[in-house]
């Protein structure tokens, strides 16, 4: 009986070895950073909002600062987005016949509320508080990045678990002087992990990677 | 798939005899060793629980609920999150932090009576009450109802539409008829006119009513309550001859004497007793240790508490309350002979702390009883200082059957044209002889007004949907007079009216806003300074100087001392307003309904009651199965009327004595509270509201089967030493000549530190929390069972999933019985998490879900576990609980505004547990870590501790040697549960520590 398979198909086998593996890491690899990827996570992408809402515009051309409108910054969880009032402080003078700024106006007139997409959603069982990061040396723009120069705003990091304990592990990496943290403009110092141990110490921080810092 | 096992009660009481020592038992399922107890005890869910259990459990089925998850549960985790708005303020309001809570003080109505608390407001939406620690009847603890109050609130069975005969009208068409009948009878004076409504204590609605009695002269103000304080107020104008209102200081009594009194349960004040009660039972430097004597008729959560509990039958409560008067040589005739050593031993302890001595009456013995407990008051010198006297709150008290026959009668004879009820249910809870509900169909008009369509609003021709208390303004007085100014946390969700302004309807101003009523009162009340003192007054949730003047009264002579007790003969049948849902008013609460009973642990249901010996007698028959407790239906035959419930055997109940609690067998309460149980008002008559005799009980042998826990989650521990390693209880003599030794005794059970694959001594830095449950404090109220499910968003389950141990509290209070069968000790052990250093759940988890965090606590994330339930399998405490189902409501709307934003709510397939209230100390760290403070002791209360009224319940810093605490811990009856494990548990009790009088036998 003749040999069913010819010579060359034992290299078919070897191919197909390498085929398979290769299809195997390819889902694999797929599967483990599907949630890294920007289509999911929407890291880097910009929402539609009501108002196209510039940071780059009131952080970086008018100098607000953060906490003109962001007022629960620092004693609460949330940031705070601001009341229409807000808005309406300064635009009742300024671009106060504006198209664009027709739905604040609407808003203020009738007495409705704006309704903003959230850009930075994190998902409802992790419980992230603004109050303790800012009040220990965690500036705005470690996490917003340089939000002075986004016309639209959008997601800076991933907000996967990695990202956040890449800093709760290592805050000595992130943390600046208490002074800074509203600097949207700061940059690290050469000598960081020097200033960044010094200041861990100094501000009382601890490396809190339980569960139950974020997950209740 | 479940095997019924019956359990032969005789063989149960001869395996106890046999017995020495102490012994603790939970069910007679324990004692006869059924399978279903097996199941319990060496399982974490009974076999076959998680098997799917719809009605059609078919192989289709499955199939085709399979192929949901898949496409719906598996693939969730791949998908994109969904957008998310943000709704900010338009004028954010000043004061508010988005994100943080606030406090509002405010007052609850519980029967008429101000119940003070704090509410928590989140962003506009009240999500969790607490006590108000300034407000006298709370001192910062609430019982189970004013837990619940905040899920009656978002109930979705409120009533929502204004209806004419089923048909939605507006308030002003309602108004204009209103006028219109109003207007008819004041040409009468009111003749047809007749008002009905529970007590009112309310300043304001008191007021409001008098004006409409004074247009209308000869209209009638009639009340009803059924099972409110009426012994109480006929007792104290029989013993006074005027209606008074009586203060108990539990505080101040060394010897305290219930007849029949459930005073930890009953009454406006009953979590002021319990605070007072409990701060007597503490063993601590400079506290005497009371003492309690409970003769009681019905097994109540005061009797629990007892240190000498006589049983009786209801009827024989009153001689015996004559012995003890006339033992302490009071003029009183027909004292009972029986338990004559009791008496004699019980009268000269009361003799020996004459001044330091009360005597309390129970709402369910007859008004005689009360007089005699204030003559015994009186007598011992007890008056103004254990016992004070005050004058009524209630407007106008009356004695309720009277005024409810009254009523009737008028109906009946065609004399009522116009019917206004306010607030009652008389359809439903009016005692049967009385007939009410035809009655009511006499009066030509009929309004009923209330926060549901009821059986009476049923059959009215207006309903009026009323808001709820913490929709309106109003006020109330506490039991001592102390007013509190009611505030709205939101306005109306369905735009009802409060009664405020149903009454100033009624006085022709239908468009007076509830506020305006309350102000105008209070204007000419508080005087000058007026809008300073009204805000402190709503800031403070007191209104400053309300309370009454103590009032000197003295006994009179009168014909009940003389008289003989009424003879009842044969069985007897007793009313009590159930342990969890009360008169019925609380039926359509899915947490009351799940929450078990003080003492006999049945969820969702009310049962004839009886001890072991009269289901024995009976030939009833009881067992158990894995899927519920398996019993039969008895046919109570009483005064011509009958009923079929079914029957439940309680160690510990009187003899030829069948208790009936009210409150069941609700047919227009709600989704969740009608139809279950039996409705013991149709068997109640207005001769004896309390309990009757002559009662028949036939067995039908009708299955019917009962949603039971005191079986679930029995921690197994060795039976030779059971007895002490879960529960311990000392005698005070014996605690006090050598505290040391009840912890010796045990000692060799505490295996060695070193003894764990751990580094043995892992130092935990900074704060390090632990909790302490001191069992002699704790009264078994269950308030906070109910508290952590409105903190910590835990489902309802049903009756049929608590049957298979399903329930998903996260601390449960284990009853434990002690001694024989027929007479047994009982004792209380609220069971939460014990966040062991050791823990056996983490050590199993495949995917880290349950690990340790640097405080100590055995964290537990959700949306990391995957349900493989290794760690409830693990757990020998048995304090996990798993979403076998989405149990969790989320479709109604009402609902989700009362969950608790800072807790996850979880979903099927999830592991949950105890977590000290994490969200509260992540709070507390993080505000004391900005302001670079410590953590004070006190600072964090977990929901079970803040609620708990007898402080039974101790959170804070194990390494702090200066907190509350460690102190605690300190004690040498601190113990933990099974330490032979090794688990090293942070949650400790503090053991009970009796205080009999060693010259008292039970003979």
């Amino acid at each position: 009986m003749s040999q069913l398979f010819p010579k060359s198909a034992n290299s078919l086998a070897r191919a197909s070895h390498v085929i398979v593996a290769a299809l195997g890491g390819a889902v694999l690899l797929l599967v483990l950073n599907w949630n890294r990827m920007p289509w999911v996570n929407n890291q880097g992408v910009a929402r539609d909002q009501p108002v196209p809402f510039s940071h780059q515009h009131h952080v970086g051309g008018m100098g607000v600062d953060c906490r003109y409108c962001h007022t629960s910054v620092e004693v609460a969880a949330t940031a705070g987005i601001p009341p229409t009032k807000t808005c309406m402080n300064c635009h009742s003078q300024i671009w106060a016949d504006s198209p664009t700024l027709e739905p604040v106006r609407a808003s203020f007139r009738e007495g409705r509320s704006l309704q903003w997409t959230r850009v930075y959603d994190l998902p409802d069982f992790a419980y992230f508080d603004h109050s303790a990061h800012v009040t220990h040396g965690v500036g705005c723009s470690t996490c917003h990045g340089r939000i002075d120069l986004q016309p639209l705003t959008y997601q800076v990091p991933s907000l996967q678990m990695e990202w956040c304990l890449d800093c709760h592990k290592a805050p000595e990496k992130y943390v600046r002087p208490k002074s800074e943290v509203f600097n949207i403009a700061y940059q690290p110092p050469a000598n960081q992990l020097e200033l960044g141990r010094r200041l861990v110490k100094e501000y009382g921080i601890k490396t809190r990677i339980s569960c139950s810092t974020c997950h209740r | 798939m479940s095997t019924e096992t019956r359990i032969d009660l005789s063989q149960v009481r001869r395996r106890l005899d046999g017995q020495g020592g102490r012994r603790y038992w939970k069910s007679l399922e324990e004692l006869a060793e059924t399978p279903g107890f097996q199941s319990f005890l060496h399982r974490e869910f009974p076999e076959n629980a998680s098997l799917w259990t719809g009605d059609a459990g078919g192989r289709r089925d499955f199939l085709r609920l399979m192929g949901a998850s898949m496409a719906l549960a598996g693939l969730t985790a791949c998908t994109k999150q969904p957008p998310e708005k943000i709704v900010p303020y338009v004028r954010q309001p000043e004061g508010i932090v988005p994100g943080k809570p606030q406090f509002y003080a405010t007052a609850l109505n519980d029967h008429g009576y101000a119940k003070g608390v704090l509410v928590e407001s989140h962003m506009g939406r009240p999500t969790k009450i607490e006590g108000n620690p300034e407000h006298p009847a709370s001192l910062g603890g609430t019982d189970l109802y004013g837990q619940a109050a905040i899920l009656a609130l978002y109930d979705p069975d409120r009533s929502q539409n204004l209806l004419l005969e089923g048909e939605i009208r507006t308030w002003s068409q309602f108004t204009v008829a209103l006028k219109a009948a109003l207007d008819a009878q004041k040409a009468l004076k009111g003749k047809g006119l007749r008002l009905l409504t529970e007590p009112i204590t309310s300043p304001t609605l008191a007021a409001q009513v008098e004006a409409l009695l004074a247009e209308h002269p000869e209209a009638r103000w009639h009340q009803w309550e059924p099972a409110g304080r009426n012994s109480a107020r006929v007792g104290a104008q029989l013993a006074f001859g005027q209606p008074v209102e009586t203060r108990y200081h539990l505080d101040q009594a060394d010897v305290v004497l219930s007849l029949d009194c459930d005073f930890v349960s009953e009454g406006p004040a009953n979590v002021r007793h319990i605070r007072d009660f409990a701060s007597r039972r503490r063993l601590q430097a400079g506290v005497e240790p009371n003492r309690l004597y409970v003769i009681e008729g019905s097994p109540s959560a005061t009797g629990a508490s007892a240190d000498h509990k006589l049983v009786v039958k209801p009827s024989q409560v009153e001689g015996l309350a004559r012995a003890v008067a006339a033992g302490l040589g009071l003029a009183v005739a027909g004292g009972s002979s029986d338990r004559a050593a009791f008496v004699a031993g019980l009268v000269k302890d009361l003799q020996a702390h004459a001044g330091r001595s009360l005597v309390l009456a129970g709402e369910g013995q007859p008004p005689a009883v009360h007089a005699l407990a204030h003559a015994i008051n009186e007598k011992l010198g007890n008056v103004g200082k254990t016992v004070t006297f005050s004058d009524p709150v209630e407007a106008r008290p009356v004695d309720h059957l009277a005024s409810l026959a009254e009523l009737a009668a008028d109906l009946k004879a065609g004399q009522v044209d116009v019917l206004i009820v306010i607030d009652a249910n008389p359809v439903y809870s009016a005692p049967a002889d009385l007939d009410f509900k035809a009655a009511l169909d006499k009066a030509r008009l009929r309004i009923h007004a209330g926060l549901y369509l009821d059986e009476t609003g049923e059959r009215c021709q207006w309903h009026v949907p009323l808001a709820h208390t913490l929709e309106s303004w109003g006020d109330l007085r506490a039991w001592d007079g102390t007013a509190t100014l009611v505030q709205p946390l939101i306005a109306p969700l369905y735009g009802s009216k409060s009664v405020h302004e149903l009454l100033a309807a009624c006085s022709g101003q239908a468009a007076k806003p509830g506020h305006d009523v309350v102000r105008e009162h209070w204007q000419a009340q508080l005087g000058p300074e007026f809008e300073a003192r009204w805000r402190q007054a709503l800031h403070d949730g007191v209104v400053a100087g309300t309370a009454f003047a103590a009032k000197a009264v003295s006994v009179q002579p009168g014909a009940w001392a003389q008289a003989a007790p009424a003879a009842v003969s044969g069985m007897e049948l007793v009313f009590r307003p159930d342990p969890s849902v009360g008169d019925g008013r609380w039926a359509n609460s899915g947490w009351l309904q799940e929450l078990p009973k003080a003492i006999t642990k049945l969820t969702w249901d009310n049962a004839a009651l009886m001890s072991p010996r009269t289901a024995e007698k009976l030939g009833v028959k009881v067992g158990s199965t894995s899927r519920g407790q398996s019993t039969e239906l008895v046919e109570l035959r009483y005064k011509g009327r009958s009923a079929k419930a079914p029957a439940w055997v309680v160690p510990g109940h009187p003899d030829d004595v069948v208790t009936l609690h009210l409150g069941y067998g609700r047919t227009r309460a709600g989704r969740v509270g009608d139809g279950l149980g039996v409705n013991a008002s149709l068997l109640r008559t207005s001769d004896a509201a309390g309990f009757g005799g002559g009662l028949e009980v036939r067995a039908t042998r009708q299955a019917y089967t009962l949603a039971c826990t005191q079986d679930h989650w029995t921690m197994e521990a060795q039976d030779q030493v059971r007895a002490r390693n879960l529960m311990r209880v000392v005698e005070l003599e014996e605690y006090q000549r050598d505290p040391h030794k009840i912890a010796e005794e045990f000692a060799h059970h505490r295996p060695a530190k070193d003894l764990t694959l751990y580094p043995p001594d892992h130092k935990y830095e900074g704060n390090a929390w632990g909790l302490v449950v001191d069992l002699n404090a704790c009264v078994g109220c269950n308030a906070c069972v109910v508290a952590c499910v409105a903190e910590n968003n835990i489902p309802v389950v049903g009756k049929e999933q608590v049957a298979m141990g399903r329930e998903m509290h996260w601390i449960r209070v284990d009853r434990y019985y002690e001694g024989d069968l027929d007479d047994p000790a009982v004792h209380h052990q609220p069971v939460l998490c014990m966040q062991c250093e050791n823990a056996p759940c983490e050590m199993v988890c495949p995917v880290a879900a349950t690990s340790h965090n640097e405080e100590g606590l055995n964290d537990m994330a959700y949306n990391r576990c995957v349900g493989t339930r290794y760690c409830s399998n693990n757990c020998p405490y048995k304090v996990r609980r798993f979403n076998f189902f989405l149990y969790q409501d989320w479709e109604t709307p009402s609902l989700k505004l009362q969950r608790n934003p800072d807790v996850s709510v979880r979903s099927r397939g999830v592991m949950e547990k105890c977590t000290y209230c994490v969200q509260r100390i992540n709070v507390a760290r993080i505000e004391a870590r900005g302001q670079d403070k410590p953590i004070k002791d006190g600072d964090i209360k977990t929901a079970c501790e803040q609620a708990c009224p007898a402080q039974a319940i101790t959170f804070g810093d194990v390494n702090d040697p200066q907190s509350r605490v460690a102190q605690l811990k300190q004690q040498p009856r601190n113990y933990g549960l099974l330490e032979e494990l090794g688990a090293r548990p942070r949650t400790t009790y503090l053991a009970v520590v009796k205080n009999p009088n060693p010259e008292v036998s039970h003979g």
